[in-house]
This record gives C-alpha cells, sequence and structure tokens, in this order.
C-alpha cells in the first residue's frame, strides 16, 4: 500500500473510532429517562456541600514527574531511530548511543540525590 | 484545485491548526487553552504525515500531546485560581507591535523567496525512512555531535528545573 | 491509481464508480472490519474479566443470562441505555461529553496497526510501535480532561494521580519497546513478529518481557496500580461524576485496553501468529495469536484478583528507583552483548531470515547475561527486604520498651 493511503486509512479509522463508543451514548440518550433536579445535578462529594472552588492548589510533585518525564519522552525520540538502524552499526554506534542514555541517566541519578523522585 | 485525499486532508489539518489557535487566545479559561492548543498541534501533526514525514508526527503526538499537554496541566494546577482569569490583558499596545512584527517576517519569509524565483525544491515523494535517521544521528561524519548535545541540553533541562522546582518547595 | 486501487476498490471501478469513492468506499470497508474485531471482542472481556474474579474469589459469577451468564454483557448494556444520565451542574459540557469517546478511541485506534495474521491487517506503519505509544497518549489526556471536566475535587485529585502514575510508567515502558525494535530493526509490529522467525523475543529478552508486562499492567490502572479505582481514599476517581453509558465507556476502555495489551505482548515477545501450521491457513495463525494474547490477558486477570492496592508513593518509588533504572541498564546491556556478538560474526545482523540454529549462540549468551541480572535483582531484593524486617522488630522492641515503661 501506498504510504499516503496507510495514513488515509488512519485518518478514516481515527474518524470512526469516536463514532463506536458515540452511537450507544446517543441511543441511551434517545431512551433514558430525564428527571434532573438541583440536587441531583449537584457535585457529588459523598452527601457533604462543596466547600470552595475545585481548583484547589496541588503539590509540586505531579510537576516534576511530568518534567522528567518530558525529558525522558524526547530522549526516545532519538532513541527510536537510533535503535531501528542499530543492527547496521559498527561498534561506534553502540557508544554513542551508550553516551547518549548515560548522560541522562547522570540526569536521573541527580534527581534521586536530590530526593526529587520521593512522593512527599 | 483538485478534489482528492490530500487536499481534503490540507484543509481539514488547517482547520484544527487555525481554529485550535483562535481557541487559546480567546479563550479565559488556562485549562480549555491547553486543550485548544493541543488541538492545534494535532493539526501540525497532521501537515507532518502530508509531507511523507509520519515518524515526525508521531513524535509530535508523543510529546506534545503525551507529555507536553500534561506538563502544562500539571504546571497551571501549581497557580492560584488561574483557570478563570478574571481581568483583561491590558497592554495591548506591545502584545500588539509583537505580533504585527512577528507575521511580517513570517510572511517576507514566504512570499519573497516565491517572488525572487529562489524556490527550494520540493521534497521528494518519500522523504527518508526512520533507518536513515537513525543511522545519521551516529554517523562521525553525520550528526553524532548534535545527537550528543542534544543528550546535555536534556541533562541541563531536566538537573535545572528540579534545582529550581526543588529550590521552591524546600 | 492501478497500484493504489485494488481488490474491492478495483470491482467498484469497474462497476462504474469514481475512482476517488472507490478508494474511500473500500478504505471504509477495510476499517470496520477492523475496528469490528475490539468491539465484538470487548463485548466477550467483560464477561470473561467477570468470571474470572467470580472463580477467584470463589464465586460463580453471572450464571443466569444466557448459557453460561455469556448474555450477561447485553443485558448489562440494555440496563445502561435505560439509566438516566446526569450531568452535574458545575461540569464542563463539551469537554465532560468528549471525555468517554477520546477514552474509547484512543484504545480502538491501536486495533488499526495490528497484524491479526501475515496476511490480514488493517495497515503495516513504518512506525507502528511508535504510534501505539502516540496514541495511549491521547487515553491519559481523556482521563485528565474527565477529571477536570467533572469539576470536583475527587475527581481532578483522582485524574492528577492516574495521568502521574501513567506518564511516569510510559518510561520503562518505552525502554522496553525499544528492544524488539532494536532486535527486529524496524517499529513495524509485521516486521517485529517477522523477525521472530527464529527465536521469540521473549527468549532474547526475558527482562524486557517482565518490564513491559509491569509497565503495561499500571498503564491499564490494574492492580497493583489499580490507583484508578482507589475507592477507599478518592471515593472513586477521575469517573466519579459520570453516570449511565458514559461511564461504562470508560470502562470498556479499560477492559478493552487490558486485552490489547495481551495481543501487543503477544506480537512483541511471543511470535505474534507463529505456532506449529501457521503457515496453512491464515485461521490457524489468527487462533495462535489470539491464544497468546489471550493467556497473557488471562495472567493480568489473574495478577489483579490476587495482589493488593499498592500506595501512591510507593508506586512512584518503584518506578522511578527500581523500573526506569533497570530498564536503561537492560537496554545497555542487551545493545552492547549484541554488537560484540555481531562484530564477531557470531549474531546474524538481520534477523527476518535468521533460522533457529543461526539464533542459538545469540540467544543462549543474551539469556545468560539476562539471568545474571535477574540473580543480582533478587540478591539485593533479598537485602533489602531484610533490612526492612530488622528496621520494623527495632521499631517494634522499642514501641513494646515504650509501653513496658
Amino acid at each position: 500500500m501506498n504510504v499516503l493511503n496507510e495514513w488515509a486509512f488512519i485518518g478514516i479509522f481515527a474518524v470512526m473510532a469516536p463514532v463506536f463508543p458515540a452511537l450507544p451514548i446517543v441511543i441511551a440518550w434517545l431512551f433514558r429517562p430525564r428527571k434532573p433536579n438541583a440536587l441531583k445535578s449537584s457535585t457529588y462529594e459523598c452527601g457533604v456541600e462543596t466547600i470552595g472552588d475545585t481548583w484547589v492548589q496541588f503539590r509540586v510533585q505531579y510537576y516534576i514527574y511530568g518534567l522528567i518525564f518530558l525529558v525522558f519522552d524526547v530522549e526516545m525520540v532519538f532513541l527510536f531511530p537510533w535503535a531501528v538502524a542499530y543492527n547496521e552499526m559498527s561498534l561506534f554506534g553502540f557508544v554513542a548511543g551508550f553516551l547518549f542514555i548515560f548522560l541522562l541517566t547522570d540526569a536521573l541519578f541527580y534527581a534521586w540525590k536530590k530526593n526529587a523522585l520521593d512522593w512527599k | 484545485m483538485e478534489l482528492n485525499a490530500i487536499t481534503i486532508g490540507f484543509v481539514v489539518f488547517t482547520i484544527f491548526t487555525l481554529g485550535g489557535g483562535i481557541g487559546v487566545v480567546t479563550t479565559r479559561n488556562l485549562f480549555q487553552g491547553t486543550i485548544w492548543l493541543m488541538v492545534s498541534l494535532f493539526g501540525v501533526a497532521g501537515y507532518f504525515v502530508l509531507l511523507s514525514a509520519p515518524f515526525l508526527a508521531a513524535v509530535q503526538v508523543l510529546v506534545y500531546i503525551g507529555a507536553i499537554a500534561i506538563l502544562i496541566t500539571f504546571a497551571v494546577m501549581l497557580t492560584r485560581s488561574v483557570t478563570r482569569i478574571k481581568e483583561r490583558y491590558i497592554r495591548i499596545l506591545p502584545s500588539f507591535i509583537v505580533s504585527l512584527a512577528l507575521f511580517l517576517i513570517l510572511l517576507f519569509g514566504v512570499t519573497v523567496p516565491i517572488f525572487s524565483g529562489h524556490l527550494p525544491e520540493s521534497a521528494p515523494e518519500y522523504v527518508a525512512s526512520t533507518r536513515d535517521l537513525g543511522a545519521a544521528l551516529v554517523d562521525e561524519n553525520g550528526y553524532v555531535v548534535p545527537f550528543l548535545l542534544a543528550s546535555v541540553l536534556l541533562t541541563a533541562a531536566m538537573i535545572g528545573a528540579i534545582f529550581i522546582a526543588r529550590d521552591e518547595s524546600a | 491509481m492501478d497500484e493504489l486501487c485494488t481488490g474491492l476498490c478495483s470491482v467498484l471501478v469497474e462497476a462504474g464508480a469514481d475512482a476517488g469513492l472507490a478508494q474511500f468506499l473500500s478504505l471504509l470497508v477495510g476499517v470496520l472490519l477492523v475496528s469490528g474485531v475490539p468491539l465484538i471482542t470487548v463485548i466477550l472481556l467483560i464477561w470473561i474479566e467477570r468470571k474470572v474474579a467470580a472463580r477467584i474469589q470463589d464465586r460463580i459469577g453471572p450464571n443466569r443470562v444466557g448459557p453460561v451468564g455469556l448474555l450477561q454483557t447485553i443485558a448489562d448494556m440494555i440496563k445502561l441505555l435505560s439509566k438516566e444520565d446526569i450531568t452535574p451542574a458545575a461540569a464542563d459540557r463539551v469537554l465532560y461529553n468528549a471525555a468517554p469517546l477520546v477514552s474509547f478511541a484512543s484504545v480502538v485506534l491501536i486495533w488499526a496497526v495490528i497484524p491479526f495474521t501475515p496476511f490480514h491487517y488493517g495497515v503495516d506503519l513504518e512506525i507502528g510501535a511508535l504510534y501505539f505509544v502516540a496514541i495511549a497518549s491521547f487515553g491519559a489526556l481523556a482521563i485528565m480532561v474527565a477529571g477536570w471536566a467533572s469539576n470536583n475535587k475527587y475527581a481532578l485529585l483522582g485524574a492528577f494521580r492516574v495521568v502521574s502514575l501513567l506518564v511516569s510508567y510510559e518510561v520503562p515502558l518505552v525502554f522496553a519497546l525499544l528492544l524488539p525494535v532494536l532486535l527486529a530493526g524496524s517499529m513495524s509490529l509485521l516486521d517485529i513478529v517477522n523477525a521472530q522467525t527464529g527465536m521469540w523475543f521473549v527468549a532474547l529478552s526475558p527482562l524486557a518481557f517482565v518490564i513491559f508486562y509491569i509497565s503495561s499492567q499500571a498503564e491499564t490502572g490494574r492492580a497493583p496500580f489499580d490507583l484508578i479505582e482507589a475507592e477507599s481514599e478518592l471515593v472513586a476517581g477521575f469517573n466519579i461524576e459520570y453516570s449511565g453509558m458514559k461511564f461504562g465507556m470508560f470502562f470498556a476502555a479499560e477492559f478493552l485496553h487490558v486485552f490489547t495489551n495481551g495481543i501487543l505482548m503477544a506480537l512483541l515477545f511471543f511470535g505474534g501468529w507463529m505456532g506449529p501450521l501457521y503457515y496453512e491457513s491464515p485461521l490457524i495463525a489468527f487462533a495462535w495469536l489470539g491464544a497468546k494474547g489471550g493467556l497473557i490477558y488471562f495472567t493480568t486477570l489473574w495478577l489483579r484478583n490476587t495482589v493488593p492496592r499498592l500506595r501512591i508513593d510507593q508506586i512512584m518509588a518503584f518506578n522511578w528507583k527500581f523500573l526506569v533504572p533497570l530498564s536503561i541498564a537492560n537496554v545497555i546491556l542487551i545493545s552492547l552483548a549484541l554488537k560484540i556478538m555481531q562484530e564477531l560474526g557470531w549474531a546474524p545482523r538481520d534477523l527476518m531470515g535468521a533460522s533457529f540454529g543461526q539464533m542459538l549462540p545469540t540467544t543462549f549468551i543474551l539469556l545468560v547475561i539476562n539471568g545474571f541480572m535477574i540473580l543480582y535483582l533478587l540478591g539485593m531484593m533479598r537485602k533489602r527486604g531484610r533490612e526492612a524486617r530488622r528496621e520494623s522488630q527495632i521499631a517494634q522492641a522499642s514501641l513494646a520498651q515504650a509501653a513496658a515503661d
């Protein structure tokens, strides 16, 4: 199959994929009872009335994990082409890849030593 | 313009990219802004597919929707009640000048080569496979130095970010 | 056009249809056929899941509707259709309704690149392995959107925890995924399976399989990583405000995701459709893939119903301080050993045509390296365990001392 034809398939798939779960929801919308009242559509917090805004301040730890993940994610972008071409490389190819991974492992080690990986 | 799959794709992804951009600047809600930004960046991923660079498209989705979107939401959550920006951003004149300058630079960058006849060669039907990219990354005569510099940059970014984040919380 | 338009498409063109339309229609039929597999499977999966859980907990499970309760899911679906669907007043309506759709779609979309047999698959993308990781990231975003759009503190907190779990475990998952890609020299799932003709990758790198297995258990939010359903701490988690069919969609997506991961592991590590007589008929090949994927799926259910839930700090520490360093070390050691063997000429450079005999030396050496790594890990874990026990004994002794005083 031609490359663009493959992606046309993915494109049609991507359009169809949300339709499959949407269908039963739409059918349910046709059949289901509709008896809303103020109490029913209030925020559910185990019967206690909600206090204040939902948007409470969260801990910084989520952000740090997200950040470390982002760095590793970008690293993957480089490592996948490296892995694909690996079988054709000489030993130098391994050394380059090793240095690349090793430098990032350093950063992980730093995070570990600074207790940035602990959930506090 | 002839109506084929590429044209349809181009129109759809342009709507995604521009519509998402309009959404980002018009919404008052930071979380919705993030989602609009993702719509826009997804459109850019679509452009990469149309340009026969599926690897870059996957990277675009993986890095932006997989990581940046999550990171932005986490960062938004660190601040206090900025989801509903109440007052308008008032420094309209400086932002107008900056965005106009940026727009003009882009406009000239795109149109001048067209009118002066220095058109770059259009990309071949199938650019390069991921394997060629990987081989070039670790080739002594290729991009091995930028490859390792990218690693140094990522390491520096991570150490710096952890340093700053730790300093504030400690 | 000739090259692009084959099979059903050419039939339609001969019948007088427009070429572009014919192409679109044939692609659409392909999409419906491919997506039919997960959509039909998911109905069965819900029944299997409940039945297995029931047996492990010494119950019978659904057994009233249809033979051995097979039609229970259909009955539940009809029930869900008639349920009132409450949208909280404070919710962000558009995003609230979009989240379950994106969540389910992100799982179904993975099936576009899954090769069912050597000849039957949706598409064989050059970047297949990266594709399904990228698509899975939509799932994390959908959970985040669901948590935020519900406008509920528990939902938001649950979504935050789940998303930080998902992104954390994606790191070892992708590092483990790197090894099949590296061994096969391709990201296309079809190539990865064909590269296992000589030897399944699970024999070349069992540790990568174990890491992939653990992280995909976490990616689907199953025990011991089931923060998604932390009913004792967060009431339910990100889906607390959802009801009716939308709530059902989140669960259908989760069930399907678990099975999809089983199939992916069968493809990446267990030779996909390979097995005795697979070349005789596509049906046999399909059955092999289903059997392998089903077996892995069963072990994940087994695990889910056996182990207790971990705390979030334990989950995060396990990932960042154990799984990530281990997966990095695994990639480095295996790639080094493979490169040395390739330079010495012991290992074939192209696994596509390698026979079982050619793969034996490679397999042996990689297995020995993996064995040493596992032995080292076991020794380390025993040491840590002893230390932890001693510490708790000292703590207990001092408590008893304090009580006596």
